[in-house]
């Protein structure tokens, strides 16, 4: 019974989105990723989710805000039906500000919370207002792994790829705790980055992707600035993957996974 | 899909740590819901699941930074039924990087944070020196816990959807082990009782004031439980007898409707159970058994009953144990998968309880006693806030 083999995954990346500090969108980062534009701090502006019925936009947060938009984006890119793809949201932290709310509410004299904030705690906030925003009835999962979220979302997305035959849409996102939480889990900043992975080619597909777990140190970004997101958010250890596809080129990137299994990532662009 | 072998498990719930404690109680029709004296609720009139023996564990030197209820529960979860041992022999098997940890939780160790809030800094704020974020409050944390303890170095992760979590590690190891990214898992729930959760069902006023009483017409909302479910997957191979129990199929949906209100005509559990039966190769008329998810809940019990009726008819017997064991929320259906396997490996069909009048309006075949029918298939569901649905469908070998 006993297996050494060593699989390796396979899909085909068909749309991007970002949204960081001075990453606004994929088809503002890639520049800058690719070294033509230089990179420049900006304030995270946080689009309202639009997609959203007004009860639910009033109710919904700042991460699921940033979940959402890096899906949508991603999902345009890729001319995908969100309908058609199942989705896999990684986050260490997910709705930090709601956390940090609910505590001081159950340490105070009265414990009595709002029904919104109960049902924003959970781990899969992002993903029910995502299914909420855009219809889809298909398999959405809600994942955490702390710093390995990036890691561990790709790996669970490309295995709904490769074993299901689904298209699958990945989210992850950060949002920094407020105090007193940051002070044990600071973030710097918010981040989100979606994939649309997809089992076959299409006419959209960018590149190939391959994914083998190794034992080699992770990858940097060579932006020190950027390099100081990926080290510092989980969301963010996908910039190295970012980084080669701005660049167009083949390429095998290590991106943070669970020490000490790291993730090579094989990119093969399709044109 | 390809089916798995569950080649061990184990449950720790209110009804008792291990799985003769679980089946005796079963078979006796009884539960576990008691008062709640939990930590410093004074204010909340609702039975709950407790586990009791959670509050004698100290987990050993080593793992200390891990100490919180959620990984003391944990860790009273793998000591039983020679889980550990199981795990290690399959460790010893396949290598540390070939065995993969997918747990459930919803809320993991947050009851520390909740503590620690009550003793920030009065002029700063700040929280105490002694609160661990990564190894207690941060929801991967139980699944760290458990990498560290076994010593395990490959794949890990916690699904937390909210209450199908502990269901859902099951189609997601099922995945990893197709894909060959390990040959065996460690997959289950654990949940804790916590203030977030009490407090926010009672925001919701879902909390029952008595037993909660599944499909019952006078219904009334759940009562929270605490739970540890683990069990060993891995591929079936050859040395299985008739009572080896198999994952036979998974199907995961999403509501798309409400944040936390279940579609009314359970339309998402629907797409659920459908692709599970899809996923088995099996027809519902191959179903013995459904374990029902069942919270109690108005909404929950009339959603799921149009799903199970649209889909089953009246015809298949089905039951929810969360009379017995109350909802053990990121627990639920690891839990559940172990009660399906002993149903399934020692021939019965468990009654739920505390039910008195069946609800007129929810067509199904509801058990409210035992039953000697031997299942040889059997569905189990579980579905969460957000929308999250996933079934189960489990089997034996012969």
């Amino acid at each position: 019974m006993t297996s050494t083999t060593t699989a390796v995954l396979r899909g085909w990346i068909d749309g991007i989105g970002v949204l960081g500090p001075g990453l606004s969108t994929w088809a503002q980062a890639q520049p800058i990723l690719a070294g033509t534009v230089v990179y420049q701090p900006q304030p995270v502006l946080i689009p309202t989710a639009a997609a959203l019925p007004p009860p639910e936009r009033r109710r919904v947060g700042l991460a699921a805000k940033v979940a959402l938009a890096v899906a949508q984006e991603a999902i345009t890119n890729a001319r995908s039906d969100a309908r058609a793809l199942a989705a896999v949201f990684s986050s260490s932290g997910a709705d930090c500000d709601n956390c940090d709310a609910i505590c001081q509410v159950l340490a105070s004299e009265d414990r009595h919370l709002s029904p919104t904030r109960f049902h924003n705690s959970v781990h899969n906030v992002a993903a029910g207002y995502w299914s909420i925003a855009s219809g889809a009835m298909t398999q959405a999962t809600a994942l955490c792994a702390y710093d390995g979220s990036f890691g561990a979302g790709l790996l669970e997305a490309l295995t709904q790829v490769v074993v299901d035959g689904v298209g699958t849409l990945l989210v992850t996102y950060e949002v920094p705790y407020p105090e007193p939480l940051h002070a044990k889990r600071p973030f710097p900043a918010t981040f989100g980055l979606a994939l649309v992975l997809m089992p076959q080619p299409g006419p959209h597909s960018l590149a190939q992707l391959q994914v083998d777990l190794v034992e080699a140190p992770p990858d940097q970004v060579a932006i020190a600035e950027v390099e100081a997101l990926r080290s510092r958010i989980p969301s963010a250890r996908g910039l190295p993957l970012l980084q080669l596809l701005a660049q167009g080129r083949r390429g095998r990137v290590i991106l943070e996974y669970l020490d000490p299994l790291n993730l090579a990532v094989t990119i093969l662009p399709c044109r | 899909m390809t089916p798995v072998r569950l080649s061990h498990f184990t449950a720790s719930s209110c009804l008792g740590c291990g799985r003769a404690a679980t089946l005796t109680a079963l078979l006796q029709h009884r539960g576990g819901l008691a008062p709640c004296r939990f930590e410093t609720i004074d204010d909340l009139e609702t039975p709950v699941g407790e586990v009791p023996q959670v509050d004698d564990v100290a987990l050993p030197a080593p793992l200390a930074e891990y100490e919180c209820r959620n990984n003391r529960l944990a860790w009273l979860g793998l000591q039983q039924d020679d889980f550990s041992a199981a795990v290690e022999d399959a460790i010893a098997r396949y290598g540390p990087r070939r065995v993969g940890i997918l747990i459930g939780t919803s809320t993991a160790g947050i009851l520390q944070t909740e503590q620690a809030y009550r003793r920030r800094d009065p002029n700063t704020g700040a929280l105490p020196e002694d609160l661990l974020y990564r190894t207690t409050h941060n929801t991967y944390s139980v699944a760290a816990f458990i990498r560290r303890y076994f010593r395990l170095a490959g794949p890990a992760l916690v699904v937390s959807t909210a209450c199908s979590s502990s269901a859902k590690v099951f189609a997601s190891a099922a995945r990893m082990l197709a894909a060959g990214v390990i040959d065996a898992a460690i997959v289950g729930g654990v949940d804790s009782l916590c203030l977030t959760t009490l407090y926010g069902f009672n925001s919701l006023e879902l909390l029952s004031a008595e037993p909660c009483r599944p499909f019952d017409v006078d219904r009334k909302g759940l009562c929270i439980g605490e739970a540890a479910a683990f069990v060993l997957l891995e591929r079936p191979g050859s040395n299985r007898d008739a009572d080896t129990v198999l994952l036979l199929g998974a199907g995961e949906s999403s509501d798309a409707y409400h944040m936390s209100a279940p579609h009314p005509d359970g339309l998402g559990a629907q797409i659920a159970m459908a692709a599970a039966l899809r996923s088995a190769g099996l027809q519902a008329s191959d179903i013995d058994y459904i374990n029902l998810h069942g919270t109690a809940t108005p909404s929950n019990d009339a959603a799921e009953g149009k799903a199970v009726a649209a889909l089953f008819g009246d015809r298949t017997p089905c039951s929810s144990i969360k009379g017995a064991t109350g909802h053990t929320l990121g627990a639920a259906g690891g839990l559940e998968a172990v009660i399906s396997a002993l149903a399934l490996q020692h021939a019965f069909l468990p009654g739920g309880i505390n039910t008195r009048h069946l609800d007129p309006a929810i067509p199904i075949q509801y058990l409210t006693a035992n039953s000697t029918l031997a299942p040889s298939r059997v569905l189990s569901n579980s579905f969460g806030f957000g929308g999250t649905n996933c079934s189960l469908v489990f089997g034996r070998s012969g």
